[in-house]
């Protein structure tokens, strides 16, 4: 079993499945029930396989991340709103 | 007996290929307005099914949600509902889901039932599915939904043949009482339930292939890349401002040649007197001097419109969304700001993704620092009359390289404006988020973009056709009137109130370099900024007599400075702009305070631009 962390932490290339939502966590400027419906509505779910595919530049960020077959782009304080294993 | 019309309404997420199939099943038989109360565009089309139905189809918004988070989603919403101000609850509603990733819209299909309208799924953009060997059970996806499903290839000829007789299969059978709507706004439990319900479906219903878009990664690789992906859009952007300058110019000389003469017709064929000035100098060299940038127009919106179909400007805006931070900007702000390229009215209108209001507040502010088309004919002239057209380092030319500075000048200032708002004005700034679908690259359609085209390039003409038409009227009425005492050497236009108006805002603009004429052509300027150009034609044709038919650009060379040529560039970088921009801010923002802010900064910023570059220019000898 793999230990889980935000995905806001990963770096290029990882790999995973989501295990759960946890918005207030994230510091987002959204609110926590906001944040969360808008991460499901973009496909962000329990068990869903993402994988990290790109980086911005500066300081890498935000991240594109693959959610099984689309491709989101979301900056890393809302991407550690999806604890990931 | 003929039966009434039947109202289709188009929902689906973003990026599924609404508007292609839009653009399918209605061709150009399309109506552009707004809806009443917002800018939210409304496009409306018509056409005709296999059994001779007359059909309206509304596009609405895409939305992945009803919940309605921002004025877009909330026509969506509002529409399906019946609640619209205006509008007709739809006979039916067209589901329309890109095939190839059917998750986040099957899930809002699920949302969408609840508000009881008869509904068809449409499986758009089948034929690529296919090919990635993705493989849908569309019978067992039917009755699991409970909703008749149908494929489409909304780009190929007769690929939505299906549809339209399914359409009017199912309009034949509507019942006169509509089905309960038990639409409410889910929690986020229901809508995680209903992911949940979705992704069983999908699992059960459609085989999915382990293999990726790999044309789409491969692209990606580059386009995405941190250092790689921002040098290839600083290339497209710089082949874009090329292309604009260069392309154009052969068309735009034989419409100058048409035009020319067309007036040199009108000079031989009438005799000399008012009807004669009024046709040739006021009508024809007026209209047709900024007709002739049809050309540019054309060539800035295909470059859009194929960035966008092609999937691109979703990956701009990754790209340059913190570094767009730096400055205060949302990621999101880049599309709207790319399309205040073109015009500043629909770039405004824009920034209603934008859902942040004062990330909307700071672009919309900014959004008129953008070099727009109607500035193109400015610069274009100027250019052309001031800069030498050679080539440095064998390929870039000259003119097109001061464009490009003249471009990267507005860029910057709204770079700096946009971070000193966020500097001063919005300090307790917490930034909004930034989440956005990188869609699959579409190889971009030529139905599409021409309709597109098309549609902005009508809206041009018409503009030509009144707001520039009527300026133009004006302005040769009042370089005419009154006419000059019978007997007199001075040129006729000395005696005009054109010249009278003129020169008593002369003064003020003296500082930065602007003769009479100058300030009279910035005046109309306000109504559309390429009318400056045409009133500077039209002025210096009427003061110029018998050469009238000769070329704006050669006269101005004459009679302009550099340093003034230069200034003038530099007032045009900011040019309080036009009437009509104003206008959107105003409406957009539902305050006059913000629209007089945008005017004063923009005036301030104009006037010092080319204060600083007519007395620097002056200083090293170009007075």
């Amino acid at each position: 079993m793999r230990r889980e962390m935000p995905l806001g932490l990963a770096q290029r290339g990882y790999t995973g499945v989501i295990q759960h939502l946890s918005a207030k966590d994230a510091g987002s400027a959204l609110s926590d029930i906001e944040l969360e419906s808008r991460l499901i509505e973009l496909g962000f779910v329990e068990g869903a396989r993402v994988e990290v595919l790109h980086e911005g530049l500066v300081r890498r960020d935000p991240i594109a991340v693959r959610v099984d077959n689309i491709t989101i782009a979301v900056r890393r304080r809302e991407a550690m709103a999806i604890i990931v294993a | 007996m003929e039966l009434p019309l039947l109202h289709l309404a188009l929902v689906g997420t973003p990026n599924s290929g609404k508007t292609s199939l839009f653009n399918a099943l209605t061709g150009s038989r399309q109506k552009v307005a707004n809806y009443p109360g917002v800018t939210v565009e409304r496009k409306e089309g018509f056409f005709v099914t296999p059994l001779g139905r007359q059909v309206s189809v509304v596009d609405l918004p895409g939305t992945y949600s009803l919940r309605g988070r921002s004025p877009d989603e909330e026509i969506t919403r509002d529409f399906v509902l019946g609640k619209a101000s205006g509008e007709i609850l739809p006979d039916l509603v067209l589901c329309v889901a890109d095939s190839t990733n059917l998750r986040l819209t099957i899930r809002l299909l699920l949302e969408l039932k609840r508000t009881g309208r008869p509904m068809i799924l449409v499986l758009n953009m089948f034929d690529i599915a296919s090919r990635r060997g993705v493989s849908v059970d569309v019978n067992r996806l039917a009755k699991e939904l409970g909703v008749p499903v149908v494929t489409s290839i909304a780009v190929r000829k007769g690929g939505t043949a299906d549809l339209l007789a399914l359409t009017d299969e199912i309009s034949a059978k509507i019942p006169a009482e509509p089905s309960e709507n038990t639409w409410r706004a889910l929690s986020v439990a229901e809508l995680r339930a209903a992911q949940r319900e979705a992704d069983r479906i999908i699992a059960d219903c459609v085989s999915l292939p382990a293999r990726p878009d790999t044309l789409t990664s491969r692209i990606d690789a580059v386009v995405l890349h941190p250092v790689g992906g921002l040098i290839v859009l600083a290339a497209i952007l710089f082949v874009m401002f090329q292309a604009v300058f260069a392309w154009a110019q052969p068309l735009m000389e034989l419409l100058q040649s048409g035009f020319d003469a067309l007036g040199d017709f009108v000079h031989a064929t009438l005799p000399a007197g008012l009807l004669q000035s009024f046709l040739q100098n006021g009508v024809i060299s007026g209209v047709g001097s900024v007709i002739v940038f049809l050309p540019q127009i054309i060539i800035i919106f295909l470059f859009i419109l194929l960035l966008e179909d092609f999937g691109y400007m979703a990956r701009a805006a990754f790209l340059m969304d913190r570094i767009m931070g730096g400055a205060g900007l949302h990621g999101r702000a880049f599309i709207p700001l790319l399309s205040s390229f073109a015009c500043a009215i629909p770039g405004i209108m824009a920034t209603r993704v934008i859902d942040n209001k004062r990330d909307r507040l700071t672009t919309i502010l900014i959004a008129p620092l953008m070099t727009c088309s109607a500035r193109i004919p400015v610069y274009t002239l100027i250019i052309s009359a001031f800069i030498p057209a050679k080539d440095i380092g064998g390929f870039i030319n000259l003119q097109g390289l001061v464009m490009f500075g003249l471009y990267a000048a507005g860029i910057t200032s709204a770079l700096v404006v946009s971070f000193l708002i966020k500097f001063f004005m919005l300090r307790d700034y917490a930034p909004a988020p930034f989440m956005l679908e990188l869609p699959d690259y579409k190889v971009p359609r030529l139905k599409s973009i021409a309709i597109g085209i098309y549609t902005r390039a009508k809206m041009f003409l018409q503009r030509a056709g009144t707001t520039i038409f009527s300026m133009m009227v004006l302005i040769w009425f009042l370089a005419s009137f009154p006419q000059p005492p019978a007997g007199t050497t001075e040129p006729a236009i000395d005696f005009s109130l054109a010249a009278i108006i003129g020169k008593a805002i002369a003064p003020l603009l003296a500082p930065v370099g602007f003769n009479w004429q100058i300030a009279v052509a910035l005046i109309p300027g306000m109504a559309a900024r390429e009318v400056a150009v045409a009133a500077l034609g039209t002025v210096y044709a009427i003061e110029g007599g018998k050469e009238a038919a000769e070329q704006i650009g050669q006269v101005l060379a004459t009679k302009w400075s550099l340093a003034t040529a230069l200034s003038m560039l530099a007032w045009y970088i900011f040019a309080p702009q036009c009437a009509s921009t104003l206008a959107v801010i105003r409406r957009e923002t539902g305050s006059w305070t913000w629209m007089a802010v945008t005017f004063s900064y923009m005036l301030v910023l104009a006037y010092a631009a080319s204060l600083l570059t007519y007395n620097v220019a002056v200083a090293l000898g170009a007075g």
